[in-house]
């Protein structure tokens, strides 16, 4: 088996089975992220309970971190063996005739995927992390109240990181227009191909990346009322 | 029909090449586009100069000796047809065509426009096959009961001619379709069994010695492919090492 992960069939295999992973995980932050727009209470609760349940942060947390990690890595060793298998270019290529631009750009818009996960990481991870493990404070108080809706808020206020935001989202939906069915046939399905399951590819490469921007907006806009 | 050529010129494997401009006239749109290259070629021979060297040889699109990579796509613009098969009337007069060969570290150019492919036969040598005793008391194959689906989608497979195109096209230089049709054409049929988990590890094992690229699924090879061969075939021998690994 471990030579299956060797081969270049079971990196793709892998490839595909951290983006279902990750698909899955997306889904369930988009969910959490739509309750602040509904009820700031339950927002504050949900927030609560991924935060300091034992479950989520000591087995789940490490198993998402290694996932991102994971996808991240291995794409950029896929891509760089894939230039290696071509040493010299072509004059000219017409890719556009046979292939859509997202699927021949997956890495750019793999890396700015990755450019917003480090910003994102500053503004949130690192200081939950500072404030539970480093401070030791596990409370999620702030002056007797709860603290995730009102430091939800704060991060949004500022126009050039929603800009930021909004762009790197618009980047995810061009990765997921691609990687969803891509990850089907990877897996040796052929279901990715069929009507179904690329509608449903389609939509949720829609959907998601525009519920983020929705929450993002609309608390921008909340707070400057 | 007169045309402008940017051609790939290389004197062998271990020199620089360089993309040289010639000019063709009088081309008929009926011609094939080797026998437009073939022009050429009288034209270079009559002036004392080197002709363009390039793979061919049945001119019908069954061998899959032909290449070239014509305006950016593999076997020129038409789709379902090798170069050999695709005809001068897809272009217009003035147009600039460039020709250049199949790019892939495991295609090395040998000349001109001529790619060594002997990559796709190892892969071959590797497991594309079955052992059949062949002394006098093999079984008649049509003795053996195959559903019409299987046997036409094995048929499907077993149409590829192994021309690259597929390696040519694709960003990342993956044999995958091509070894996928060649793991689905045995995988879809009983006599393929009794191997299966070996020809696949083994074929798959030899492509990546070879040095192609990874698969990313961006469909370009199902396109541009002479045969049609499809991307099911890649899902088909993903199923396969899987299956073959567990």
């Amino acid at each position: 088996m471990s030579g299956f992960f060797k081969s270049s069939i079971g990196r793709k295999v892998s490839m595909a089975l951290s983006a279902f992973f990750l698909m899955f995980f997306l889904l369930q932050h988009l969910a959490i992220n739509i309750l602040s727009v509904f009820s700031p209470d339950t927002f504050n609760e949900v927030s609560h309970f991924m935060g300091t349940n034992p479950l989520v942060q000591f087995a789940l947390q490490p198993v998402l971190i290694f996932g991102v990690v994971f996808h991240f890595v291995m794409g950029f060793i896929l891509e760089l063996k894939n230039r290696k298998a071509r040493n010299v270019s072509y004059a000219k290529n017409n890719g556009g005739a046979n292939s859509s631009w997202m699927s021949r750009n997956m890495i750019y818009s793999g890396v700015a995927i990755l450019a917003f996960i480090i910003l994102h990481f500053i503004d949130f991870w690192f200081p939950e992390i500072n404030t539970k493990f480093i401070q030791g404070d596990w409370s999620g108080l702030h002056d007797g109240q709860f603290r995730y809706y009102h430091e939800l808020q704060e991060k949004f206020v500022n126009p050039i990181r929603v800009a930021a935001y909004v762009i790197a989202f618009v980047f995810l939906g061009l990765h997921l227009a691609h990687g969803f069915t891509s990850a089907f046939q990877s897996m040796g399905s052929n279901a990715g191909r069929k009507k179904t399951l690329q509608t449903i590819g389609k939509a949720y490469s829609i959907i998601i990346p525009l519920g983020f921007i929705i929450v993002a907006l609309y608390h921008h806009l909340n707070h400057n009322h | 029909m007169n045309l402008t050529l940017k051609i790939w010129r290389q004197k062998d494997a271990s020199s620089k090449g360089q993309m040289v401009d010639y000019k063709v006239t009088e081309i008929s749109e009926h011609m094939s586009f080797l026998e437009m290259m073939d022009v050429l070629n009288e034209q270079l021979v009559n002036s004392g100069e080197e002709p363009v060297a390039f793979d061919h040889d049945c001119r019908e699109g069954i061998c899959g000796m032909c290449s070239m990579y014509i305006n950016g796509e593999a076997h020129g613009p038409d789709r379902g047809v090798t170069t050999c098969q695709l005809h001068m009337r897809m272009f217009k007069d003035g147009d600039t065509i460039t020709i250049e060969p199949f790019r892939a570290a495991a295609f090395p150019v040998l000349k001109d426009l001529v790619v060594d492919r002997s990559s796709f036969d190892r892969i071959q040598h590797a497991g594309g096959y079955i052992s059949v005793n062949t002394s006098g008391n093999t079984q008649d194959a049509n003795s053996i009961p195959i559903s019409k689906h299987a046997a036409d989608e094995a048929m499907d497979a077993a149409t590829c001619i192994g021309c690259g195109a597929c390696v040519a096209t694709c960003k990342n230089s993956s044999a995958m379709l091509f070894v996928g049709a060649k793991v689905s054409q045995y995988a879809l049929l009983p006599q393929g069994q009794v191997e299966a988990a070996d020809r696949v590890r083994n074929m798959v094992a030899q492509m990546d010695l070879e040095g192609f690229g990874n698969c990313t699924n961006t469909g370009a090879c199902e396109v541009e492919c002479p045969k049609g061969i499809s991307l099911d075939n890649i899902a088909r021998m993903n199923r396969e090492l899987m299956k073959a690994s567990i």
